[in-house]
């Protein structure tokens, strides 16, 4: 697995391209790791690169049950941003946004990450008074965001609508200049790279179906599709899934799992520059690199395993588009999925360690998992080598919902759930 | 879309219907007596199986009554919808 560079590009060229390597190890279970990651979307595999890298650990293993990235890591809308109202959200996200920024160079692999700006629409005074909180609780918190004018918004987006006709008129918007895309699916294999050089087991196609216990209760392994592996310390970051994982500890979980779909249009060339956001319409969009729209649906009412949704919660969010961007009407659209998303009652994600000791949890992350992945592997990564939180996501235990210190970020979360 | 089966209306479109969660989570009888770890199980640990799920909706834009469904989330299909009081069919 030699380094990427444009010496090496060349290099190759005079081999005709035919001389590189697969990006990670394809491994077999060892009977025993010193821990195992749950879950091989962005978040379980950036949990195990700053694993091996920060921490040393590099005798763990990471299983999938299916391929990588092929989760809610391949199936959302790329969208990073930090514009939380709560000081432990910004400060968790802000964290990702500052890892997202060097992450390229820090893996060797390009993810893409494409500082463009999130512009987030106002359609009402109640918009505008949430936005403006927003806005200043940030700028306290050290956050970049601001307040732009319906005209301003269109400078910064020269194809919305801002006629003052419209159904929901857009008279204002908060724009977070650091907010970007990146490439989803690099930053899982950009991971599973780092993690492998650095000796991690990268496992694809490996359910896990039990976790054993001890006669004290701790973890001392787990039943997969590929054997039983012992380990004693246990990472779970299985998104949609995490409820019945946790099951198998028997331990129940604040959390629901709903469909939340998305769609891309056809590619084009080069129209839209930033990513707009709108709660009130309910829609969201940007365009990826291939030129295509990337638009975000909303959940469906009801709890689901299927990865997919009802069609008119798209048709709900393409009226919506076509309202904002009335150039788009003609557009086709290419192909719709839904991923499988886990939602706690107040919103906020879950990084904890459980009552079970050597397991561990990352979820929760509902519709809004995507932009917090390195900030989220890194944070826990360190929960598991410590075996206790990083300042970061210690507020984010599972014990808020007992004590009441939850963090109700269910108005900030931009889209309505 | 799914049709979902009211217990009075009959078959009807899921547009005309709101999700009410889980069912056949009794309120405490007597609320004074649970300690903050039994208020957690009552108010915010669900089951969320993959597989079948009994919970309530609420025919919102027809009789609006409440009832009880069973559910499978991995395929969305109902097993069976009954009325509210009523005991949990049979898992098919």
């Amino acid at each position: 697995m030699g380094k990427f560079s444009g010496f090496e590009v060349l290099r190759q060229a005079f081999s005709g391209q035919k001389g590189w390597s697969e990006q990670w190890r394809s491994a077999h279970p060892k009977p025993a790791y010193d821990a195992i990651i749950i879950g091989g979307g962005g978040h379980g595999l950036g949990a195990a690169y700053y694993l091996a890298k920060q921490h040393g650990m590099t005798n763990i293993a990471v299983l999938e049950k299916g391929w990588l990235g092929g989760g809610n890591t391949g199936r959302n809308t790329t969208i990073i941003r930090s514009n939380y109202l709560f000081q432990e959200s910004s400060s968790l996200y802000d964290h990702a946004v500052k890892l997202w920024e060097g992450l390229s160079q820090d893996l060797n692999y390009n993810v893409m990450y494409s500082p463009r700006g999130v512009l987030m629409l106002a359609h009402t005074v109640h918009d505008i008074q949430v936005f403006k909180r927003h806005i200043h609780a940030n700028r306290l918190n050290g956050i970049d965001n601001e307040w732009l004018t319906a005209e301003e918004c269109k400078d910064y987006c020269p194809p919305l609508n801002i006629s003052p006709h419209l159904r929901y008129p857009v008279i204002g918007g908060a724009l977070q200049r650091r907010g970007g895309t990146a490439r989803h699916d690099a930053v899982a294999w950009g991971y599973a790279r780092g993690a492998s050089e650095l000796g991690v087991d990268i496992i694809e196609n490996c359910e896990v179906t039990a976790i054993r216990r001890d006669a004290t209760g701790a973890v001392e392994g787990v039943e997969t599709t590929r054997g039983p592996i012992r380990t004693r310390k246990i990472g779970i970051s299985a998104a949609g899934n995490t409820s019945v994982v946790m099951s198998m500890a028997g331990l129940r979980m604040p959390l629901e799992s709903y469909p939340l779909q998305a769609l891309v249009s056809e590619p084009v060339k080069p129209v839209i520059p930033c990513v707009v956001m709108s709660n009130t319409v309910h829609a969201y969009i940007s365009q990826s690199d291939r030129g295509e729209l990337v638009i975000g649906a909303g959940t469906d009412v009801y709890t689901s395993y299927t990865q997919r949704g009802g069609l008119h919660i798209i048709n709900h969010t393409l009226e919506a588009i076509c309202e904002l961007f009335p150039m788009f009407r003609r557009m086709r659209m290419m192909r719709n999925w839904g991923g499988i998303v886990d939602v706690t009652p107040d919103r906020s994600p879950i990084i904890a360690k459980t009552a079970v000791p050597g397991l561990y949890v990352n979820c929760g992350w509902g519709t809004g998992g995507f932009k917090a992945t390195p900030g989220s592997a890194h944070v826990f990564a360190w929960t598991i080598a410590k075996d206790e939180p990083h300042p970061l996501n210690a507020p984010f235990n599972l014990e808020r919902f007992r004590d009441g210190t939850v963090i109700d970020e269910a108005a900030a979360a931009a889209v309505a759930h | 879309m799914l049709v979902i089966d009211c217990p009075y209306c009959g078959p009807r479109s899921e547009l005309e219907f709101s999700y009410g969660g889980e069912a056949h989570i009794a309120r405490p009888a007597d609320p004074s007596a649970l300690d903050d770890q039994a208020w957690v199980e009552f108010l915010q640990m669900r089951s969320n199986p993959k597989g079948v799920h009994a919970e309530r909706w609420r025919h919102l834009h027809g009789c609006a009554r409440f009832f009880n469904a069973l559910r499978d989330t991995t395929t969305d299909l109902f097993l069976a919808t009954y009325k509210i009081g009523e005991a949990k069919p049979d898992e098919r």
